[in-house]
C-alpha cells in the first residue's frame, strides 16, 4: 500500500502528462494540419447559433404510399383489361369490388405479381361480400418510415450546405425527428423556409375532359393553381417523377421578362420524358410542385434530349430558391420545426464570459478551503484538482465533446467530488493518527478506509448520472456527461495521484508525525 | 499554510448525541415536506418554457427599454397576448407569447411564424437586438417533461438498487425516503422563489440527489464499519459515533461545495444562477438530512434487525 513502484508512478505522471498534451489543441493553433487536433466544441448556448428540432409528418408518409398502392392497383387491373367498383383507401390499405364475381381470380393473380417495394410489403386477400383488400404490413411501414427520415436527413443536410452554413450538425433523434444545429446563425428564419417546402416535382397529363365537373372522375385530382385563382384537374398517376432530376438551375426567361428554372433529368427521367411527351402531343402537360400546379403547357413535339425548362413567372430570389431546392431533391415528407432555440452571439459571449469567472473564482476558494484546512496534504489535493481539470478537458477534448452551460456547472460539482474523496483520505488519516498509530501505519489505514467509502460514494454517483446521460435531452445530457467523465478522472486522481504525491513525500523525509 | 493545517473545522472527537433529537428532526422535515407539497399544488411550480411550451424572446435594445414602444411594434406585426417585461438589466426585455394549443391544425407552424414576427417587430425597433428566441411546441414540451420526470424516477431507483446491493434493504429504504423528502423542500423551495422549472432545473435537482446520495453513502459507510467493529453497542449509540466520526469530512465536504457553487449563484449570469441557487440550498438540505433524517430512519427501521443479537437500545 505505502510502496509505489516506479513503473506505477512513470504511468501515472504519463497519463497527467498525455491529459496535458490533449488539453493544448483547445488553446493554441494547430501548427501542422498533419497533426490529429480534437477540442471542446463550444455548444450554441455559449457561441450563439440555432437549434432546431424538426419532424416527419409520419401520416403524410403513410397517406403517400397508399396513395400510390391505390393508383398501382388502377394502373395493374386496367393493364390486364379487368374492372373495379368502389375503389377505396381505408387507413391500412386500398379495398375495392371486382367487376363481376369471375373477375376475382384474375385480379387476385394480377395484383399479386405486382411489384414491391420492399418484400412482403402487402398481401392481397379476398374479402367478405367479394371484396378484395390490399393491405400494407406494419414491418413494412416502420420500414418505410424510418427510410423516410434518413432520406429526409440527406435532403436537410444538401438544403442547408446550399445556404453557406458553417459547421452545422444534424442528426436523427428518436423515430421520426432531426435534430438541425447551425453554429452562428442567430436567425434561422431562411433555414425554416427551405426545410418547411417539400419540393416534390412531378410531371401529370391534365384531364381536359374533367374541366368544369364538379366532382373529379375516378383517378383525376383538383389541384390548385400556383398562380392566380383556380383549379385544374390532372390524372393522378405520376408520368414523371422530379426525383429523377440531375440538375436544376435558374436564368432569366427568354421569351420575355421574369425568370425560369431549367432542368436536366437522368436517363430513366429522360426516356419517360421523351416516351410520355411522344405519345400525348396536343395535350397538356402539368408541371406540379408541392401539390400546386407551376404551369401546363401543351406539348408541341416529343422532347427527348431529358432538358427542359418551366417559367412560372418567377422573380429572381424565387427562381434560384426553386432550383436548389430541386438540386438537393424532394423531401419524402412535410417536415415541421416543433422547437427552434436561437442564441445570438452577445449573449453567448456573456454567458461564456460569467460563467467562467464564476468557475474560477470557485476554484480559487476550494483552493484556498483545502490549503487553510489541510495543509500540506491540503496542497496534494489541490495538485490532483488541477490534473483533475486538466484531465476531464483532454477526455471532453477527446470525445470532441460539447460544453455547454450546464456542463460548466457539471465540471464545478465534479471539483466539489473530488475534493470530497480528498477530505475523506484525510480525516481518515486524521482519525488514524488521533487513535495513536505512526505516521505509516495512520496513512497507510487512512488510504485503504477511505477507498472503499469512495468507490462506494463515487460508483452511487455514475449510476445516477449514466442514467441521466441515457435519458436525456439536451443540457441535461450535457451535464451528464461532463460529471460521468469528472467521476472517472476522480478516481485516478484521488485514488493513484494525490496518493502517489503524499506516499513519495512520506518515502523521502519519513516524518514521525503527519501534518495533519 | 504550506505544511501544518492553520485552521480546524471540527474540534477532535466530538460526542454530540444526534439521536436525542432524532423526533424534532424528523416532524421538523415531514413539516417541511408537507408543506412543500402544499405549495407544489397550490400556487404551483412556476413552469419554464420546456415545460410549459410558448415563445421567449429576449432582447436588449438601444437605451432604457420603453414597453410601450415594443408592445406597438408587436401589435404592427399582429403579435398579440405579448406579455413584456424587464429583466437583468434596464436594457433588456423578456417578450412572452403562449402557442396555440396543439388540438389546433398547423399549430406547430403558427408557432414558427409567431417567432419570424417577433423578429421582425424587434428589427423596426433602432439598435434593438435579439439575444435569445426559444419556442417549443405544446407536444414537445409535454415530452420533455415527462422525459425529465423520467430521469428523476430512474435515478431514484437506481441508487435504491445500489445501496441495496451495497449495503442492505434497511439503507437503501432510508436513505430512498430521505431523498424523496430531500427532492420535495427542493420543489417548495423552487416554487417560493419562483425560479422557472426546466430542464436545467431538472439538473439541478439530479445534482442534489446525487450530492445528497454521496452524503448518505459516507455516513452509512462508517456506520456499516462500526456495525462490525463494536458488535454490542446500541444502535442508537452506535449511529451518534458514526456521524461524529464523519462530521468533520460531512460539514468540509459541504463548505467546499458551497464556496464553489456561491460566485456561480451570485455571478453566473441569469441562466446558471438559478441552478447553483438551487443547488446551494440542496447542499444545506443534503447535509442536514443525512445526519437528522437518513441515520433516525435507519435507526427506526433498524432497530430490530440490524441489532437483533444485542441487548435492547438505551432510550434516551
Amino acid at each position: 500500500m505505502m510502496y509505489y513502484s516506479r513503473l506505477r508512478m512513470a504511468s501515472v505522471i504519463g497519463v497527467c502528462l498525455i491529459g496535458l498534451a490533449l488539453c493544448l489543441p483547445n488553446f493554441i493553433r494547430q501548427p501542422s494540419p498533419s497533426l490529429p487536433w480534437r477540442q471542446i466544441h463550444l455548444g450554441l448556448d455559449l457561441r450563439g447559433g440555432s437549434y432546431l428540432l424538426l419532424q416527419v409528418d409520419m401520416a403524410s408518409v403513410a397517406a403517400d404510399r397508399l396513395r400510390g398502392l391505390q393508383d398501382q392497383t388502377r394502373q395493374t387491373l386496367l393493364k390486364a383489361g379487368l374492372g373495379y367498383r368502389n375503389l377505396a383507401t381505408g387507413p391500412r390499405g386500398v379495398t375495392f369490388t371486382p367487376r363481376t364475381p369471375d373477375e376475382t381470380q384474375p385480379d387476385l393473380k394480377a395484383l399479386r405479381s405486382m411489384p414491391m417495394n420492399v418484400p412482403g410489403e402487402f398481401r392481397v386477400e379476398q374479402g367478405d361480400g367479394g371484396q378484395i383488400a390490399l393491405t400494407l404490413s406494419p414491418d413494412a411501414a416502420r420500414q418505410r418510415a424510418y427510410d423516410a427520415v434518413t432520406q429526409s436527413i440527406e435532403i436537410v443536410r444538401r438544403r442547408i450546405d446550399a445556404t453557406g452554413a458553417i459547421d452545422p450538425e444534424i442528426t436523427r433523434q428518436g423515430e421520426d425527428r432531426i435534430i438541425v444545429e447551425l453554429p452562428g446563425i442567430s436567425d434561422p428564419e431562411r433555414v425554416k423556409n427551405l426545410l418547411g417546402t417539400t419540393a416534390k416535382m412531378t410531371f401529370h397529363l391534365v384531364a381536359d375532359s374533367a374541366i368544369g365537373s364538379a366532382v373529379p372522375p375516378a383517378g383525376v385530382e383538383m389541384l390548385p393553381m400556383s398562380e392566380g385563382q383556380g383549379t385544374l384537374p390532372v390524372f393522378s398517376h405520376v408520368d414523371v417523377d422530379g426525383a429523377d432530376l440531375t440538375n436544376a438551375s435558374a436564368s432569366v426567361d427568354p421569351d420575355g421578362g421574369g425568370w425560369a428554372v431549367n432542368f436536366t433529368f437522368d436517363s430513366t427521367g429522360a426516356q419517360e420524358f421523351g416516351d410520355v411527351t411522344r405519345a400525348n402531343v396536343g395535350k397538356r402537360f402539368a408541371i406540379v410542385l408541392d401539390n400546386k400546379v407551376i404551369e401546363a403547357p401543351v406539348i408541341r413535339g416529343a422532347i427527348t434530349g431529358g432538358n427542359g425548362q418551366i417559367t412560372g413567372g418567377f422573380s429572381a430570389q424565387q427562381a434560384t430558391d426553386i432550383a436548389l431546392l430541386l438540386r438537393a431533391g424532394a423531401l419524402p415528407a412535410p417536415l415541421n420545426v416543433i422547437e427552434q432555440r436561437s442564441i445570438g452571439p452577445s449573449l453567448g459571449a456573456d454567458s461564456i464570459r460569467a460563467g467562467g469567472y464564476s468557475l474560477a473564482a470557485g476554484f480559487v476558494l476550494v483552493i484556498a478551503f483545502m490549503a487553510l484546512f489541510y495543509g500540506r496534504f491540503g496542497w496534494y489535493a489541490n495538485m490532483a484538482l488541477l490534473a483533475n481539470l486538466v484531465l476531464m478537458t483532454a477526455i471532453l477534448s477527446l470525445f470532441e465533446a460539447t460544453l455547454t452551460l450546464p456542463g460548466m456547472a457539471g465540471m464545478l460539482l465534479t471539483l466539489g467530488m473530488a475534493v470530497d474523496a480528498n477530505i475523506l483520505i484525510n480525516e481518515r488519516i486524521r482519525e488514524e493518527v488521533a487513535r495513536g498509530r505512526s505516521a505509516l501505519q495512520a496513512m497507510q489505514a487512512g488510504f485503504e478506509r477511505a477507498t472503499a467509502t469512495i468507490v462506494d460514494s463515487n460508483a452511487t454517483a455514475l449510476l445516477a448520472h449514466v442514467m441521466l446521460f441515457v435519458f436525456g435531452t439536451g443540457p441535461v445530457r450535457g451535464f451528464a456527461l461532463t460529471i460521468t467523465i469528472g467521476i472517472v478522472t476522480t478516481l485516478f486522481t484521488t485514488l493513484l495521484l494525490s496518493r502517489m504525491l503524499m506516499v513519495r513525500w512520506y518515502a523521502r523525509t519519513r516524518p514521525s508525525t503527519l501534518p495533519v | 499554510m504550506f505544511d501544518r493545517p492553520l485552521l480546524r473545522f471540527v474540534p477532535r472527537g466530538t460526542k454530540i448525541n444526534f439521536m436525542r433529537g432524532r423526533f424534532i428532526g424528523l416532524a421538523t422535515s415531514a413539516v417541511l415536506s408537507i408543506a412543500s407539497l402544499i405549495l407544489f399544488f397550490h400556487p404551483g411550480l412556476t413552469l419554464g418554457l420546456d415545460f410549459r411550451g410558448g415563445i421567449v424572446v429576449e432582447a436588449r435594445t438601444q437605451g432604457p427599454a420603453d414597453f410601450n414602444v415594443i408592445r406597438a411594434a408587436l401589435a404592427s406585426e399582429h403579435v398579440s397576448a405579448a406579455g413584456v417585461q424587464s429583466f437583468g438589466g434596464p436594457d433588456d426585455v423578456l417578450i412572452r407569447l403562449d402557442t396555440p394549443p396543439d388540438s389546433e391544425p398547423d399549430h406547430e407552424a403558427r408557432t414558427q411564424a409567431m417567432v419570424d414576427s417577433v423578429r421582425h417587430a424587434i428589427a423596426t425597433l433602432p439598435g434593438a437586438q435579439v439575444l435569445r428566441a426559444d419556442a417549443v411546441g405544446a407536444s414537445v414540451s409535454r415530452e420533455l417533461f415527462r422525459n425529465g420526470m423520467l430521469a428523476l424516477g430512474i435515478s431514484l431507483l437506481m441508487i435504491l438498487a445500489y445501496i441495496w446491493f451495497r449495503f442492505e434493504w434497511e439503507f437503501a429504504v432510508s436513505a430512498v425516503v430521505t431523498l424523496v423528502l430531500d427532492l420535495t423542500k427542493a420543489i417548495g423551495f423552487l416554487v417560493i422563489t419562483h425560479f422557472e422549472f426546466d430542464l436545467v432545473m431538472v439538473a439541478a435537482i439530479l445534482t442534489i440527489l446525487g450530492y445528497s446520495t454521496n452524503d448518505k453513502v459516507v455516513v452509512y459507510d462508517r456506520v456499516r464499519e462500526n456495525l462490525r467493529k463494536y458488535r454490542t453497542m446500541p444502535l442508537a449509540e452506535l449511529i451518534d459515533l458514526s456521524i461524529n466520526e464523519t462530521l468533520s469530512r460531512t460539514l468540509g465536504t459541504s463548505c467546499t461545495v458551497f464556496l464553489a457553487a456561491l460566485p456561480l449563484a451570485l455571478f453566473g449570469g441569469a441562466s446558471l444562477s438559478g441552478f447553483a441557487w438551487v443547488m446551494l440550498f440542496g447542499i444545506v438540505v443534503g447535509t442536514s438530512s443525512s445526519i437528522f433524517i437518513a441515520a433516525p430512519l435507519l435507526l427506526l427501521m433498524g432497530e430490530k434487525r440490524l441489532r437483533r443479537d444485542a441487548r435492547p437500545p438505551a432510550r434516551s
